[in-house]
C-alpha cells in the first residue's frame, strides 16, 4: 500500500478500516543471502539499500526485541553534517543529502525538519575553531555560516548572552541541519525494506555466529540456526558482545548516554542549539517538549539508564544557556548504550572473518548517520569492499595510525 | 552510583575519575606494534563483571581497582591498586 493524500482521504471516509500492517511478521527462513544483525535504523537502512540499490532481496534483519527499541528510540533526533575531518565530513554530508530525499524514497513521513543547527561559541579561540570547521564543511560541499553575536541574538533572543563567564560571541550555523522523527525513520526503513522482500524478524536474538574455515556460515538465534552467505553486524551498543561470538576483540567500549525531555511549552527553541561552554544540545519537539542532552556518564555501562550527577550537570548547562527554563519541569529521561570507539569515529568495514561485516562505533552520533550508514554498509556488503564514502572508516585504522579523531582526545573513549 | 573507597568510605561517583579497564598487560618497550595496538586500543568490554581503574580525585587521590557489574553497577570489590591482584 502506497501512502498518499488520496489514501488518507479514502480511509477517512471509510472509518480507517482499510489500513494494513506496514510490514509482515515472517518466520525465519533456513537460509538468507545476507543477514543483518540489529533492527535499529542502521540495520533496517542497510536492508533497504541492499534491496533497492544492489538487488539483494533475500535478506533478513534480526532484532532481539522490537525494531527501534535500542538507540534508534533513545536519541535526540538531531541531523547535521558539521564535521571537520575529511574522513567524516564527506560521509555525513552524503547522509544529509539522503535525509533531504528520504520521505520520497521511503514513501513515509519521517518528519525531516531542516530547522538549522547552531553551535554557539564563547571566546576568540572557539570562534577560530568554529570558522575552521565551517570552512571544512563548505569545502566538502555542505553549508555553514559564521554568525556574530548580533546575528545570533536576532535569531534566538532568549539566551544568556552577557554571561560574565561565558558570553555568547557568535555561532556556527548549518541551516540544512535539523531534526527528524526517530521512530518514523525506523518504521519507514522497515516498511520500505519489507516491501522489497526483506524479512524483518523481531524477538530473535543472535546467540552465536558460526564460522568455519575462516568464513561465516550463519547465526545461532533464539529461534534456531539460520544459514547466511554474509552477515552484517549493525548492533551498536552491543557490538563487542556480538563480535566476540565470532572471536573478534574490538576497539570499543560501551557507555550510557542520557537524554531528557521537559514538559510541553509554547514555542521557545525553533532551531537546534549547542552550548559551547559545556557539552549540551537542545531542540524543541513538535509536541512542545524541550529535548536535550549532554555528556555520556563516562564509565563502561550496558545499563539503559544513567546516573544522577549527569542529570544535574545537563540541567545546569540548560539553565546556563537558557535561564528562562529554570522553573521548567523535566518530564522524562532515558539512557542508551553507545559503542564508544577509540577515536570517536565509526567503523564500516569488512572483518578478518570472510563474509562478516562490521557497522559499529557510532559513539553518540549514530542517528544523523542512519541513511549514509545503511547506504555505505549495503555497498560494503554487496561488493565486499568499502565505498569511497566510508573508505576511511576502517577497522584496521587503529593499527595503521590513520585515525579519525575529531576531538583529538586519544584512545580514551569516555572523552570523545 | 556510590563507590566504597577503601580509604574514605562510600562516596558519590562524581568524586572519581574513570580510566577504563584495569590490569591490561602492558607490553615491553621492544614489543612489536601489534602487541601495542592490542594494549592501547582493544578491550574486552564485557556485559557483566568488569575490573576497572578509578581515581578518587576529590578525596584521597588514590587509584582504586573496582570490580563492577556493567549491567547493574553493583560493586563487588573496591581495593587500592597497591593491594589489588595484578
Amino acid at each position: 500500500m502506497t501512502y498518499s493524500l488520496w489514501r488518507v482521504a479514502r480511509e477517512a471516509l471509510r472509518g480507517n478500516t482499510g489500513w494494513e500492517p506496514a510490514w509482515r511478521d515472517p518466520a525465519p527462513k533456513p537460509r538468507y543471502d545476507v543477514i543483518v544483525v540489529g533492527g535499529g535504523g542502521h540495520g533496517l537502512a542497510t536492508a533497504h539499500y541492499l534491496a533497492k540499490l544492489h538487488g539483494i532481496t533475500n535478506v533478513a534483519v534480526l532484532e532481539k526485541s522490537w525494531i527501534g527499541s535500542g538507540n534508534a528510540g533513545r536519541n535526540t533526533t538531531i541531523i547535521r553534517s558539521n564535521y571537520l575531518l575529511p574522513g567524516n565530513e564527506v560521509f555525513y554530508e552524503h547522509s544529509m543529502k539522503l535525509w533531504e530525499g528520504l520521505e520520497q524514497d521511503l514513501n513515509f513521513n519521517t518528519m525531516v525538519s531542516q530547522r538549522g543547527v547552531l553551535n554557539l561559541f564563547h571566546s576568540d579561540g572557539e570562534r577560530d575553531a568554529a570558522a575552521r570547521r565551517g570552512n571544512s564543511m563548505r569545502l566538502h560541499g555542505a553549508d555553514g555560516e559564521l554568525l556574530d553575536a548580533a546575528q545570533v541574538r536576532a535569531m534566538v533572543p532568549l539566551l544568556d548572552f552577557d554571561n560574565a563567564r561565558f558570553p555568547i560571541t557568535g555561532g556556527l550555523l548549518q541551516r540544512r541541519g535539523g531534526t527528524a522523527r526517530h521512530d518514523a525513520v525506523v518504521w519507514g526503513y522497515a516498511r520500505a525494506a519489507d516491501r522489497r522482500g526483506v524479512d524483518i524478524i523481531q524477538n530473535c536474538e543472535v546467540t552465536g555466529i558460526r564460522v568455519e574455515g575462516g568464513r561465516v556460515r550463519g547465526v545461532e538465534t533464539t529461534r534456531g540456526y539460520i544459514a547466511a552467505g554474509k552477515v552484517g553486524l549493525a548492533c551498536a551498543g552491543n557490538t563487542s558482545r556480538v563480535a566476540a561470538m565470532a572471536g573478534l576483540r574490538l576497539p570499543i567500549e560501551s557507555h550510557v548516554l542520557q537524554a531528557f525531555v521537559s514538559e510541553a511549552i509554547k514555542p521557545l527553541v525553533h532551531t537546534v542549539m549547542t552550548f559551547g561552554a559545556g557539552h549540551f544540545y537542545i531542540s524543541q519537539s513538535d509536541k512542545g517538549s524541550l529535548v536535550f542532552g549532554g555528556d555520556i556518564d563516562g564509565y563502561n555501562s550496558y545499563a539503559q539508564r544513567g546516573s544522577l550527577p549527569i542529570v544535574e550537570h545537563v540541567a545546569e548547562a540548560c539553565v546556563a544557556l537558557l535561564p528562562c527554563t529554570g522553573r521548567l519541569r523535566m518530564l522524562r529521561s532515558w539512557g542508551g548504550v553507545m559503542d564508544m570507539s577509540m577515536d570517536g569515529s565509526p567503523i564500516i568495514d569488512r572483518t578478518p572473518v570472510d563474509g562478516l561485516y562490521l557497522n559499529a562505533g557510532w559513539c553518540y552520533g549514530g542517528f544523523k548517520a542512519t541513511p549514509a550508514s545503511g547506504w555505505c554498509f549495503a555497498h560494503t556488503i554487496a561488493h565486499d569492499q568499502a565505498h569511497a564514502l566510508n573508505a576511511a572508516m576502517r577497522l584496521d585504522r587503529f593499527a595503521t595510525g590513520a585515525l579519525i579523531d575529531e576531538n583529538g582526545a586519544g584512545a580514551q573513549p569516555n572523552l570523545h | 552510583m556510590r563507590i566504597p573507597c577503601p580509604h574514605c568510605g562510600e562516596r558519590g561517583n562524581e568524586e572519581f575519575l574513570y580510566r577504563g579497564a584495569a590490569c591490561l598487560p602492558r607490553p615491553s618497550a621492544e614489543a612489536p606494534d601489534a602487541q601495542w595496538h592490542d594494549y592501547v586500543y582493544l578491550r574486552d568490554n564485557p556485559a557483566g563483571s568488569h575490573r576497572e581503574l578509578w581515581q578518587h580525585v576529590h578525596g584521597c587521590r588514590r587509584w582504586l581497582v573496582l570490580t563492577r557489574d556493567t549491567r547493574t553497577h553493583a560493586i563487588a570489590a573496591a581495593v587500592d591498586v597497591a593491594a589489588a591482584a595484578p
